[in-house]
């Protein structure tokens, strides 16, 4: 069955829309491949607008990595802007893939990756739009199977009846897998129809299958269990951990896009995996362990990502980007070779080290100094031991007088609030902090004109971490506590002139703390509001707070449950959590350890520096961290002159 | 303390070149400043020895004419660029327009002068534009057309930068003529044809003087339904087919002529790249 393209229809509509080069592809980099020269197709998408979705690293590498495969095609479509679905829905235009304008409910696999729980409302919005069913259990071989990837995969079970299959980590080696249990089912002539590949998929022990598992609850409303429904299935579902980065150098022929977006830049990640420790961190503790990308590899994908795309910025990816083995080498080396040509190199820095200072030197050797970013996360010293975020006052003065004194004017400091223990003078030493940046930068350069941001969100306890059993700050402490430290700011009006100052309100993130601790109860609630207009919850504009505590107040009584069960509630070491079942590597009894070590402000050191510590990850995912120095460097560029003109 | 940003010494212009290229098909909803992106990343991949601008933000040195609106298509947009080396035009053509995608094409690149050659902005005063309406029948067409062409002046409101401004559209047309599509099959210069067949496609052949605030396509067709209740039940799709200056005969003269042709009609049909 060959399947045609929906753009005529489209094209119709894009007149009548705000940015219509969002939807029509044409990307460099994009891909086209005949429907019928291929077994499986993959729509993969980042549910979010295109302008958000497309610079995604995760779905950019599985797209390049399943295009390569001769026999597999794969397609990108992101959520459409409410103007748009409007007059899909009146016109009868399904959702659509960007890339050759065919239907997503044609593929076999739509795999949608999630950075973010606030992306669920969308997930409905483009399954309705495809006229794929929204109950997991209505869909039948005409459908595709909905697969879950990214970091808020980790606990799908909000999710758990809307989608057929997660996985769980790093796709690389995810999509191939599945995609050849998808290649043998449909040339074995589908035996056993969806339910047979859901189990195949199932046992392979690193896709989660929700239907194949019941959870049971306590009569006060805690789960008592989650159990296989079938003999044939795993008890727990592993994640996936791609080691060697230097085989996988994706992307390689990154996408390009005409619209524009929010990065625009070619980005390489350095390494993955963070063994910091900071007790907050999701992404810190289930990516672990480290892997880092070797200099001459990351070398190597600069010159050929500028190349093909022709991007004027670099960016240097990794949750801790100075923290590579090799990253003094990498930055000289880079700004040595990108010297007076107008690419600008950038370094998402956050922690707080002078280093950051010197290697951000090194890389706006080409371009301007316009800010550097640093992360203390917490206003005082007590409650950065309990979030092990080791930096101390001086350490932080000092790297921002360094960079003061170094030329930059601008800092930016980020904070969170609402951390576990805080109390209103944790907060309220933001403001001491920033006052005395601003002093003393003042001081070491002679001059007024140096200011610095303070940028702080709310603490959203995440699973899989330490803080998995915290409490979430109420939403009108977190409000109390973020005007009290904006008064404390402005408190010296000569400090307070210097300070900028951005937060955001408690509320949206009381919906991401329901969302990320929730457990299949909470599908309901995404639904509703789903069906009472909720959609692009990221975006403030789109957001309301209403529609979810109202849906919450309608749905969540059945079970004897409310959403400050799900939030503000602390949990006790034996309750069993929604994602159980769910093998992060990390072993639960280190991370309750962890957790009490925090609420004592005991501090925990980094194994790439000191001896493990028993996280559990290496063992249980027969994985081990691969850092350098490896010892080598980067060599001057030969500058090529002469038009770059394609041979016939 | 030291110096805030690093010294900034750009090498100077030593050629200018003149391009002409196109808005096709799905990538004609590619807005200017799309394009603009797009054409500064194409520099870059196709190695060209673009000029920069001095100062803290160096930019390319490349300048545009004006540009064809949002969701419509081109077959004459033009810009200039400065290189700080010497290139072949047609080899930086053929590169160029590798390094853009499919639907943006580079058509034409000619040498002009580094001093005393005036602007491009100086070589263009008109447009001649080709719009389809699907849906509707050339008769009905042909009844607005010259309902429009017999008005003193035709008043039309859009939303400009500036706020809700009304304005005359006829003072700009120069000519408006009305063709079946039948007629006019396989003319059309690098063009998709249009998406329904079966249905009546009338044709609007248009010729618009640049005016201030600018007279577009869709003010002409505000303008039909105002003075005619012309009211397309498709969106109309929209070329530009040319740019140049006004002859008293009614040609466009082609922006990239040489001194030696300066008689050379503006493009129009035949010489695109597809």
């Amino acid at each position: 069955m060959s399947v045609t393209s929906v753009f005529a229809q489209l094209e119709r509509l894009l007149p009548r829309i705000s940015k219509p080069i969002q939807y029509v592809g044409g990307e460099l980099g994009a891909v086209v491949k005949d429907w019928d020269a291929v077994t499986v197709r993959w729509a993969l998408s980042y549910p979010d607008a295109y302008e958000v979705g497309l610079p995604n690293q995760g779905v950019q590498i599985l797209y390049e990595v399943l295009n390569e495969q001769s026999d597999v095609l794969a397609e990108r479509t992101y959520a459409v802007w409410p103007d748009l679905e409007q007059l899909m829905r009146a016109e009868g235009v399904p959702q659509f893939t960007v890339d050759a304008h065919r239907p997503v409910a044609a593929f076999d696999l739509f795999g949608v990756s999630f950075a973010t729980e606030l992306g669920y409302t969308n997930l409905l919005t483009m399954l309705d739009l495809a006229g794929i069913p929204l109950d997991a259990r209505e869909r039948d071989e005409r459908h595709p199977i909905v697969v879950a990837g990214g970091h808020a995969a980790f606990n799908p079970e909000p999710i758990a009846d809307f989608i057929d299959a997660a996985v769980l980590g790093d796709g690389e080696e995810a999509v191939l897998e599945i995609t050849a249990i998808v290649r043998k089912w449909k040339s074995e002539g589908e035996p056993g129809g969806r339910d047979e590949l859901l189990l195949r998929l199932a046992r392979t022990e690193s896709v989660y299958v929700p239907r194949f598992y019941d959870v049971d609850y306590l009569p006060d409303g805690r789960i008592q269990r989650i159990v296989p429904n079938r003999a044939d299935v795993p008890f727990r579902v592993h994640k996936r951990t791609t080691m060697d980065l230097d085989a996988w150098p994706y992307p390689k022929r990154p996408l390009v896009p005409l619209a524009e977006t929010v990065h625009e830049r070619y980005a390489v990640e350095i390494f993955r995996g963070c063994t910091r420790g900071c007790r907050f961190c999701q992404a810190g503790m289930i990516t672990r362990p480290v892997r880092e990308r070797s200099i001459t590899t990351v070398g190597q994908m600069v010159k050929e990502g500028l190349e093909f795309s022709g991007f004027h910025e670099v960016g240097l990816l990794s949750l801790s980007s100075a923290d590579h083995s090799e990253i003094g080498d990498m930055c000289s080396g880079l700004a040595q070779q990108y010297e007076g040509t107008n690419v600008s190199l950038s370094l998402p820095s956050t922690r707080v080290d002078a280093f950051n200072v010197t290697l951000a030197q090194e890389l706006s050797r080409n371009g301007r100094r316009t800010g550097l970013t640093f992360a203390p996360e917490g206003g005082s010293e007590r409650i950065r031991q309990v979030i092990n975020k080791m930096v101390t006052e001086e350490d932080l003065i000092r790297t921002v007088v360094t960079a003061y004194t170094n030329g930059w004017r601008q800092v930016k400091l980020y904070f969170m609030c609402g951390l576990p223990t805080e109390t209103d003078d944790d907060v309220l030493q933001i403001a001491k902090l920033a006052h005395e940046v601003i002093r003393a930068g003042r001081e070491a350069t002679g001059s007024r004109d140096i200011r610095c941001t303070v940028s702080i969100g709310g603490f959203v306890p995440k699973p899989h971490t330490p803080f998995q059993w915290a409490s979430m700050t109420e939403p009108e402490v977190i409000d109390r506590r973020l005007k009290a430290l904006k008064d404390a700011i402005n408190s010296d009006r000569s400090l307070g002139k210097a300070i900028g100052y951005r937060y955001h309100d408690g509320e949206p993130s009381q919906v991401e703390g329901l969302l990320s601790r929730g457990d299949r109860r909470v599908g309901a609630v995404i639904r509703r509001v789903w069906e009472n207009g909720g959609r692009f919850d990221g975006w403030s504009e789109h957001f309301s707070f209403q529609r979810w505590t109202d849906a919450a107040a309608e749905v969540l009584p059945e079970f004897g449950v409310d959403l400050a069960w799900f939030t503000t509630r602390e949990r006790e070491q034996n309750e069993v959590l929604p994602w159980d079942h769910l093998d992060s590597g990390l072993d639960k009894d280190w991370l309750w350890q962890d957790w009490q070590d925090a609420l004592t402000g005991y501090e925990q050191d980094d194994c790439r520096w000191t001896p493990c510590f028993d996280c559990g990850v290496c063992p249980s995912q027969d994985t081990e961290i691969q850092i350098g120095p490896t010892g080598r460097k980067l060599l001057p560029l030969t500058p090529v002159a002469g038009l770059r003109v394609p041979h016939a | 303390m030291p110096k805030r940003q690093p010294e900034s010494n750009q090498e100077p212009v030593v050629q200018r070149i003149r391009l002409r290229y196109a808005k096709r098909g799905p990538l004609r909803f590619t807005s200017h400043r799309d394009f603009a992106r797009a054409f500064e990343r194409a520099l870059l991949r196709a190695n060209v020895p673009i000029a920069y601008s001095q100062g803290f933000t160096p930019h390319p040195k490349v300048s545009y004419a004006s540009a064809a609106p949002t969701g419509v298509a081109s077959e004459a947009e033009y810009l200039e660029i400065g290189l700080r080396a010497v290139v072949d035009p047609a080899q930086l053509r053929v590169a160029l327009d590798a390094a853009l995608s499919p639907g943006l094409d580079v058509i034409e690149a000619v040498e002009s002068p580094l001093t005393g050659g005036g602007s491009l902005a100086d070589r263009i005063d008109a447009s001649t534009w080709r719009i389809e309406l699907p849906g509707v029948a050339a008769r009905d067409a042909a009844v607005a057309v010259r309902a429009f062409l017999d008005a003193p002046e035709v008043l039309v409101e859009r939303l400009t930068k500036q706020g809700r401004r009304t304005f005359d559209t006829r003072v700009a047309v120069v000519k408006l003529a009305c063709s079946d599509l039948e007629l006019l099959s396989d003319s059309a210069p690098g063009d998709v044809p249009s998406e329904v067949t079966d249905i009546p496609c009338a044709i609007l052949d248009l010729v618009v003087r640049q005016v201030t605030p600018t007279v577009r396509p869709d003010d002409v067709l505000s303008g039909l339904r105002v003075i005619a209740d012309l009211e397309p039940p498709v969106p109309p799709r929209a070329t530009r087919l040319a740019q140049g200056v006004l002859t008293e005969q009614g040609d466009l003269v082609d922006p990239l002529a040489q001194f030696g042709d300066a008689d050379r009609p503006a493009a129009v049909a035949g010489t695109s790249s597809l």
